[in-house]
């Protein structure tokens, strides 16, 4: 007779609060994503001449201004702890060895955590009229 | 008498399709993101650097490929809501199918609007020879 584990069984009653705030951050960050990502798609891709119009003078322009500047920071964040989040869940289930499912999750979350550094970074000490020899590429609002 | 094993595969029906979907629509644009993080990063190094780049968005192949990334964005945001419904919802389970083809109707639609504005935009991108 073969006795299997009850499935329900969490690895630790810390790992199962822990995936428990992991499975409500998902809800409660996919809901601001909507309004985030959405309002993103509309205004970079369907409003004005839409992705013809993006350059560096349209980023410029944008980050010119503090409320683009936290929607796209706040869009950085949730959207990479959310992306990274989702793909420990298929690493988890579809990893069949415990030491591949480490190194992938671990490669998840430095990946992840590199990238919103550098986007904050990016996002926050960004210059919108740089020294450049190139002065056609910089929005308008620099040449005064 | 025995009969024939049925075999072990789940076949689920329209819940496990939508699930399937949310899974492959969420790993693509989980790729994307890294790519649009480092492509926007290239803001910091030169405008040059960012334009340059930028410029193959709006390459006639990758445009149209931009139509299955706002697809998939629609698709799993759309039936992100869907999954919420059902896990809070009280009668959320007993919707959960009507709920999907809704949220393809509504995915659809969206992507009726949008689709014919970005592809006039790519397509007159291009006999302006680009830039």
């Amino acid at each position: 007779m073969v006795t299997i584990e009850t499935p329900r069984s969490p690895r630790s009653r810390k790992s199962a609060n822990r995936e428990k705030l992991a499975w409500l951050f998902m809800r409660a960050s996919g809901v601001i994503l909507i309004v985030l990502v959405f309002g993103h798609l509309y205004i970079n891709l369907f409003t004005g001449e839409g992705i013809k119009a993006i350059d560096f003078a349209f980023v410029a322009g944008k980050w010119a201004d503090p409320f683009w500047q936290v929607w796209d920071t706040a869009m950085l964040w949730l959207a990479l702890i959310h992306g990274t989040n989702g793909m420990r869940t298929l690493v988890n289930d579809y990893s069949e060895r415990e030491r591949t499912r480490k190194i992938l999750n671990t490669s998840l979350w430095t990946v992840c955590i590199l990238l919103v550094i550098l986007g904050t970074l990016v996002t926050t000490t960004f210059d919108p009229c740089p020294d450049t020899s190139v002065v056609d590429a910089l929005p308008q609002f620099c040449n005064k | 008498m025995p009969t024939k094993p049925t075999g072990t595969l789940y076949r689920g029906k329209t819940g496990m399709w939508a699930w399937v979907l949310h899974r492959i629509t969420g790993v693509a644009i989980f790729f994307f993101l890294l790519v649009h993080v480092l492509d926007t990063a290239l803001v910091r190094l030169s405008p040059e650097a960012y334009n340059e780049v930028i410029a193959t968005y709006k390459t006639p192949v990758i445009g149209f490929a931009e139509l299955g990334l706002v697809a998939a964005v629609l698709y799993h945001g759309l039936n992100g809501v869907r999954v919420i419904l059902i896990d809070f919802w009280s009668k959320g389970s007993k919707y959960q199918v009507a709920m999907f083809w809704i949220v393809i109707a509504l995915a659809v639609t969206t992507l009726a609007i949008f689709a014919p504005r970005h592809i006039a935009n790519v397509l007159s991108h291009m006999s302006e020879g680009g830039h």
